[in-house]
């Protein structure tokens, strides 16, 4: 069985079976009803019919030139064929990942609970939405939910690609659960959070395959745009004639109908579903799940990033930094307490403060069990840790609980001590003191570790006039010194559920869209409210449902690559718009001067390429517009290069290689055609 | 709506008496009092007559007369029906009325464009100095002046550019004609 | 072409842009009614009582705030009832006074396609003035208009630019407060003093009679009469038209109007005396426009917007001019024995239809900057142009005269453009395109696309219409071949982009063409009217995106380059075809030497 972590391996653009499946694909997408769709394309078709109907018409009467006739003739297919093609191409990548999504999907046998409270054997597809099953280790999860009771280890690396089993459980946050995952230890009971067809993986596949992909509002506009532009140059081309015959010149309809599809932007036209459909496989390649390409679009608008702190700019946890010893006391004693203190200390803090004085002091962590020492938990009344081995009795807390516990023996704080507390507090860590035996030894400085390339990614954003906002639980002082180390331009200290929704609602009477993401139930409002809210797969099913796309890795992070996403694809239609468009002055100066030049032969003047003849230019022109559809798939489907730069500094860039490229880049292709045709003597 | 229907008709009212009636009235009682003579077309006259206005040219083929250039207002100088021709580049019309131009005109050497061409308005009162100057000889051989006394009036008629800037250098055709008139009275 | 013709382009230009500015600002304090700092005029003293009492004759609330659709209606209420005010005036004007020369009515056609053609700012005449209009009909039917039409452009302008600088705003402003205030505060005083600067200058201002002076030299004309024999009569008079020319003539240039009083628009002496005349008329067509772009600027809260957009609109201008004036510089190759070289005493280069005190350059310029903008005033013949010459004005019309343009015209048009432009090559910056924080979504594109729709719809589909009937359309032509081509495309351009310049010589004043221009006219202004405000009206509705890194720059050189390609592209790709059958085909086969 293949899985989805195959699939994510990046695909060859042009692999052989998508190939010859999006081969068929595009002849059956030449049912009018479909094409109807695509204004561009369809005017296309209809030129395609007329002159088909109008070579046999003629072949049959004995008039006309049969084999340039011909040859334009299949070339207007070719073009609407190659743009189908390319449709297909996007689907068919998609459909390969849906193919294995629905692998995972086949029928199960779920074991329903009825009312009774007793199990029953029913096929998957038969549960409905409050239904209750069981699994148990070995089975597959017969559908989406929520899990009711007991604590499961879950391979999702079908959904995910991720192989490392997750821990699922009921209550808290992490108590979703994927229809089609595996459960892999313990016994769960799920209530049944979807309707057959309606489940997760239904979706997904709906939308990799873009069966129910509707237009994005971009796309809309764009497409409006593109039609526009299609009325005008049908008007004028259909005035051409009269213009023509005054002029003697009159045009026979397979030239005018290759002028009009050489004039209609024919290359945006055929690519623009297509890449709509691959920003949507990009992203589902970054296995993140969006509801609609509504909010990939969104993505790309973004103006500011609500991040939280934990998880997403620190990594999870406090890590110990250093040892800053009271006087009279050296770093290694210092370390040596601190160590022995935090060796029964399973959390991560606990266990930084082993490492770190393994690093600095070489300090092995001893075998507890031979040490016969006594811990003393943290408790909430003490507020303290520690250990009593061999006579020593060390504890390790916060400074006012140590203070306490200090004075208890008749001990003051020492001042240096205390400044040491003070110096770490200010600079954003959390201090903790350790005392043997009723003496300060010193302070633990607790960091939260800024992940490794944020501040470049922050400055990046900046730069593509993103603001970033650090949401945080911290005391200001503390928020301020991480949101400086890491570089965001501004943060939430203390915030509160309510604050985050208030900030959004703020940033958006500003005009600004907002992203977030989000993962508990009381995440659900804001998600909700966000323009781009990112729920994580480990989420609760609240916080999925209220946000508008899910990350099936619940990396927080990701939602740096997701705008990214989105301003690729919104940059890859731009490009693509203004290529189309400037291709058309070169194929002005093909085809008029072969209209006409029969005529007055004057207007070769105007033949700058100096194409072979009339029909060789006709025929090139026509033929660099079929094959520049081709060239550009794999742009399409891959989208412009993306690089996060200031909307300037972007829209030069662009507007050089796709503004100016798209003018010079036909004269160059057209006279390349024009010469092979004429050698093999096509024309 | 309605409401919009009756303002527009007051509106067109009032306005229209504003702008239509009292705005031109009022500018031709201050034009007719500071500028009395530019106001009624700087009318040129003789002996109490209107013989023409500064600012239009007139029609003059005889040989003793320095012409001016074809005309397409009316029969020719029309002030009541200014025209040009409107002829195209490559119209055979033009080309032919151009070249019989030509021929009438030519003397020594290539005849001087405006003074073949027709002007915009029909009326135009100006020839260029090369217009003139090209005349000089066949002026002075039809009235039996020299040639250098021909030459000085012309000159002497030249309109150098506005502001020593503005437009092109010219002659009034008619007040050449009139001057050269009375240069031969005097005489 | 010569130092002394770039030096008065240059100084014209360098004119223009250093009045832009304090245009701007007065405009700007004029109309801009959102500002809470308004500033006052030191015109209020005087006009302030003139505009209440207005407000109270003709029952306008000035607080009353209009949304797009009502603003419409006011407009097309207005221009309506005006529109039916000439047609009435022309039709009865044998009744009416101030009629010296006794003209009867106007042809009902003929009346129809003066008053369309006025209502719409364009100006397009099929009569020839002096025999056809009383002084009545020119002063109440015609020269009414050149004020109307221009201050229903300056509203429109303005209240498309607050639909671009209000947020979340249902409303453009009142209809009647800013034709009122245009009327009042622009238009009439710069006319005032600008009629009687024409005036010194000589252009004729009174109600006279047409005066009949005593011919120099009296002239035998020979004509062959109907019966084919020789005719010969003697001409010793000469008709000289009059009238209330320069208040007309003021405002015919100021409001981009371009209706002459006679025929010969501006290069008739009367109208156009001198060659300072000459540069304040074609100073006074770019002197709103121009001042109009400062107050986008300031209105937006971008001034740098306004001069980025004022730069387009001087690149496009100096690209016409440049072009025009090199080829009406260049001798016609048919004519034989002729000195077309310009020399220190002429101007040489294609003198048909041109007026010696203009000579080229200034030909040249008025014929650029006067299809630039919608104004059609011509001191020189566009019809007698050389092809790449008289090609200039057309493609200035046919890109819709938005270089500087129309009073209020110019400006939305070239916002249209904007939108258009910001909407293809926005997206490339992975935005959904923004233009000053207002998205640009579905609806505005489609209307923006409506809008350039109809410019071709009705130019090509009647010149198509046209040359396709021998009789009604090809047969009245004055040129054949190429140039006629030239002729009808370059009319319908005019009449479509209410422009009213012409390539002249053809009758149109028949039926068909009257009527199909009629058409044209009225079509080509209220069809563009309505999607250009329904533009504004949702953009009022946006809110406003703040600017960051990741706006679309409007400000930038690049975005005046992008705005310049955009417009020239589109305009290109849509003419393109039509033009290479005109001009460009006329242009070839002359240096060929072929006539027609």
């Amino acid at each position: 069985m293949s899985t989805a972590s195959e699939l994510k391996g990046r695909k060859s653009l042009f692999d052989g079976a998508i190939v010859r499946r999006a081969g068929v694909d595009a002849l059956r997408k030449l049912s009018p009803q479909l094409m109807m769709k695509n204004p561009v394309m369809f005017v296309v078709e209809v030129g395609s019919v007329l002159t088909s109907v109008l070579l046999i018409a003629d072949t049959m009467r004995g008039v006309g030139h049969f084999r340039f006739d011909l040859q334009i003739t299949l070339w207007l297919w070719f073009t609407v064929l190659f743009a189908n093609f390319a449709e297909a191409m996007a689907e068919g990548r998609g459909k390969a990942q849906a193919d294995a999504l629905r692998l995972a999907k086949s029928e199960t046998t779920a074991y329903r609970l009825n009312k009774a409270g007793v199990v029953e054997e029913v096929p998957s597809s038969d549960l409905r939405v409050d239904d209750k099953v069981k699994v148990v280790a070995g089975q597959m999860i017969p559908g989406d939910g929520e899990i009711i009771d007991g604590v499961a280890s879950v391979d999702e690396s079908a959904i995910t690609g991720e192989s490392a089993p997750v821990i699922r459980e009921a209550g808290g946050d992490r108590s979703a659960v994927t229809g089609g995952t595996r459960v892999l230890s313990d016994a769960i009971t799920i209530r049944i959070t979807s309707n057959p067809g309606e489940t997760f993986l239904d979706r997904m596949i709906a939308l990799v395959e873009g069966a129910e992909r509707q237009k994005t509002p971009n796309e809309i506009a764009l497409n409006i745009l593109l039609a526009g532009l299609t009325i005008i140059f049908l008007l004028a081309v259909v005035t051409l004639q009269p213009f023509a015959m005054y002029s003697g010149a009159p045009q026979t309809i397979f030239v005018l109908i290759s002028l009009l599809v050489c004039l209609i932007p024919t290359t945006i036209g055929g690519l623009l579903s297509a890449i709509g459909i691959a920003g949507m496989d990009r992203l589902v390649q970054h296995n993140v799940l969006a509801t609609s390409g509504r909010a990939v679009e969104a993505a790309g608008d973004v103006n500011t990033l609500l991040l939280d702190k934990t998880g997403t700019i620190t990594i999870g946890n406090r890590q110990a930094a250093e040892f800053l010893a009271a006087p009279g006391v050296s770093g290694e004693q210092l370390a040596d307490a601190a160590q022995l203190s935090s060796l029964s200390d399973e959390t991560p803090e606990g266990r930084s403060i082993v490492v770190l004085a393994k690093q600095l002091y070489s300090l092995r962590g001893r075998e507890l069990a031979k040490l016969n020492a006594e811990f003393i938990p943290f408790s909430a009344q003490t507020r303290m840790s520690g250990i009593e081995v061999e006579g020593r009795s060390i504890r390790k807390g916060a400074v006012d609980a140590i203070g306490r516990y200090l004075e208890e023996h008749g001990v003051k704080m020492p001042n240096e001590v205390r400044d040491a507390v003070e110096t770490v507090a200010r600079s954003g860590g959390t201090p903790l003191v350790v005392a043997e035996n009723g003496r300060a030894l010193g302070v633990i400085h607790l960091k939260d570790v800024v992940k490794g390339g944020m501040r470049e990614r922050f400055e990046q954003l900046r730069a593509m006039g993103i603001r970033t906002v650090m949401i945080t639980g911290d005391n200001p002082l503390t928020a301020a010194a991480i949101a400086r180390e890491a570089g965001v331009d501004d943060f939430l200290a203390e915030a509160k559920p309510k604050d985050k929704m208030d900030l959004i609602k703020r940033e958006q009477a500003e005009g600004k869209l907002v992203a977030m993401t989000g993962d508990g139930t009381n995440d659900a409002p804001a998600l909700a409210q966000a323009d781009v809210g990112v729920a994580m797969n480990s989420g609760t099913q609240a916080a999925k449902e209220a946000g508008n796309m899910v990350d099936l890795d619940s990396n927080p992070t990701k939602l740096i690559e997701i705008v990214a996403i989105g301003k690729q694809l919104l940059m890859t239609r731009g490009a693509l718009t203004t290529f189309s468009i400037s291709n058309d002055i070169a194929k002005y100066f093909a085809i008029i001067p072969a209209m006409f030049a029969g005529v007055f032969p004057v207007l070769n003047a105007l033949n700058v390429m100096h194409l072979h003849n009339a029909e060789s230019a006709v025929l090139s022109a026509i033929i660099f517009n079929a094959l520049i559809i081709v060239a550009l798939i794999p742009l399409a489907l891959r989208g412009v290069k993306y690089r996060p730069m200031s909307a300037a500094a972007l829209l030069q860039r662009n507007l050089l290689v796709y503004g100016l490229g798209g003018v010079i880049v036909p004269f160059v292709g057209i006279k390349l055609i024009d010469m092979l045709i004429v050698a093999v003597g096509l024309a | 709506m309605k409401k919009h229907i009756v303002t527009a008709v007051l509106y067109t009212v009032v306005t229209g008496v504003l702008l239509g009636i009292v705005y031109p009235l009022a500018i031709t009682g201050v034009a007719q009092l500071l500028f009395p003579k530019q106001a009624d077309g700087e009318l040129l006259t003789k002996n109490g007559e209107v013989i023409g206005s500064r600012l239009i040219g007139q029609t003059f083929t005889g040989a003793s007369y320095f012409h001016g250039r074809p005309s397409n207002a009316g029969t020719g100088y029309d002030a009541g029906s200014s025209s040009g021709s409107n002829l195209g580049p490559t119209s055979k019309a033009l080309i032919d009325r151009v070249q019989a131009s030509v021929t009438t005109e030519q003397a020594n050497g290539a005849v001087p464009v405006d003074l073949v061409t027709a002007s915009g308005s029909g009326l135009d009162p100006d020839i260029s100095p090369a217009a003139a100057l090209y005349q000089v000889p066949r002026i002075a051989e039809q009235r039996k002046m020299s040639s250098q006394m021909v030459e000085a009036l012309v000159r002497g008629h030249i309109t150098q550019r506005q502001f020593g800037l503005l437009g092109e250098p010219r002659v009034n055709v008619l007040e050449l004609n009139l001057a050269l008139d009375e240069m031969a009275r005097k005489e | 072409m010569s130092l002394n013709g770039w030096l008065q382009i240059s100084l014209f230009i360098a004119l223009i842009l250093l009045l832009a500015k304090p245009m701007g600002s007065y405009l700007t304090s004029v109309f801009d009614v959102d500002s809470k700092t308004r500033r006052r005029t030191w015109l209020d003293p005087v006009l302030g009582p003139i505009e209440r009492l207005l407000y109270r004759l003709t029952g306008v609330d000035r607080e009353h705030e209009m949304r797009w659709t009502e603003y419409a209606f006011a407009m097309f209420a207005f221009s309506a009832v005006t529109l039916v005010l000439t047609y009435g005036v022309e039709r009865l004007q044998g009744f009416l006074p101030w009629n010296t020369q006794h003209l009867p009515g106007v042809a009902s056609d003929t009346a129809l396609n003066t008053a369309i053609s006025f209502t719409t700012n364009t100006n397009w005449q099929s009569y020839v003035p002096e025999t056809t209009m009383s002084y009545l009909t020119q002063m109440l039917g015609l020269a009414t208009h050149n004020f109307w039409s221009a201050a229903v452009g300056l509203a429109l302008a303005v209240a498309f630019v607050r639909g671009i600088a209000r947020r979340e705003s249902k409303t453009l402003g009142n209809f009647w407060v800013d034709l009122t205030r245009g009327t009042l505060w622009i238009l009439v005083p710069i006319s005032v003093v600008f009629a009687l600067a024409l005036v010194s200058q000589g252009v004729v201002q009174n109600l006279r009679p047409y005066d009949h002076a005593k011919l120099v030299e009296p002239q035998t004309l020979t004509t062959t009469g109907a019966d084919g024999k020789s005719v010969s009569t003697t001409v010793t008079t000469q008709t000289i038209a009059q009238g209330p020319v320069a208040s007309q003539e003021a405002i015919k240039m100021l409001g981009t109007n371009g209706g002459g009083f006679f025929n010969a628009n501006s290069a008739h002496p009367f109208e156009n005396p001198t060659p300072l005349t000459n540069f304040l008329q074609m100073l006074s067509i770019f002197l709103i426009p121009a001042g109009l772009t400062v107050m986008l600027g300031k209105m937006v809260g971008s001034p740098k917007h306004g001069w980025a957009v004022l730069a387009a609109m001087t690149i496009l201008w100096f690209v016409a001019t440049f072009a025009c004036y090199w080829a009406e510089s260049q001798a016609n190759p048919l004519m034989h024995n002729v000195d077309q070289r310009a020399s220190l005493t002429m101007a040489g280069g294609n003198m048909e239809g041109k007026e010696v005190r203009f000579g080229i350059a200034n030909s040249a310029l008025f014929a650029a900057v006067t299809t630039d903008a919608s104004c059609g005033a011509v001191n020189s013949m566009h019809d007698s142009f050389t092809p790449l010459g008289g090609m200039v004005p057309m493609v200035n019309i046919l890109l819709g005269e938005i270089v500087f343009g129309g009073v209020g015209a110019g400006l939305y048009g070239m916002l249209v453009f904007v939108v258009v432009a910001v909407f293809i090559a926005g997206l490339m910056v992975g935005r959904t395109p923004e233009y000053l924080g207002k998205k640009i979504e579905a609806y505005d594109v489609q209307m923006a696309m409506l809008y350039l729709l109809i410019f071709p719809l009705l130019i090509l589909g009647f010149a198509a219409v046209a040359v396709m009937m021998p009789t009604n359309g090809v047969s009245v032509l004055a040129n054949k071949g190429p140039h006629g081509l030239s002729e009808v495309l370059y009319a319908y351009a005019s009449a479509t982009g209410n422009n009213g310049s012409a390539f002249a010589g053809s009758n149109w004043n028949t039926h068909w063409y009257n009527y199909s221009l009629g058409f044209a006219m009225f079509f080509g202004r209220f069809m563009m009217i309505v999607p250009m405000l329904a533009i504004a009206g949702n953009l009022a509705g946006k809110k406003i995106v703040p600017e960051s890194a990741g706006t679309f720059p409007v400000t930038t050189p690049l975005f005046t380059v992008l705005l310049v390609s955009v417009i020239v592209i589109v305009g290109a790709l849509t003419f393109f075809p039509v033009i290479s059958l005109g001009p460009i085909l006329e242009h070839l086969l002359l240096h060929a030497g072929h006539m027609f």
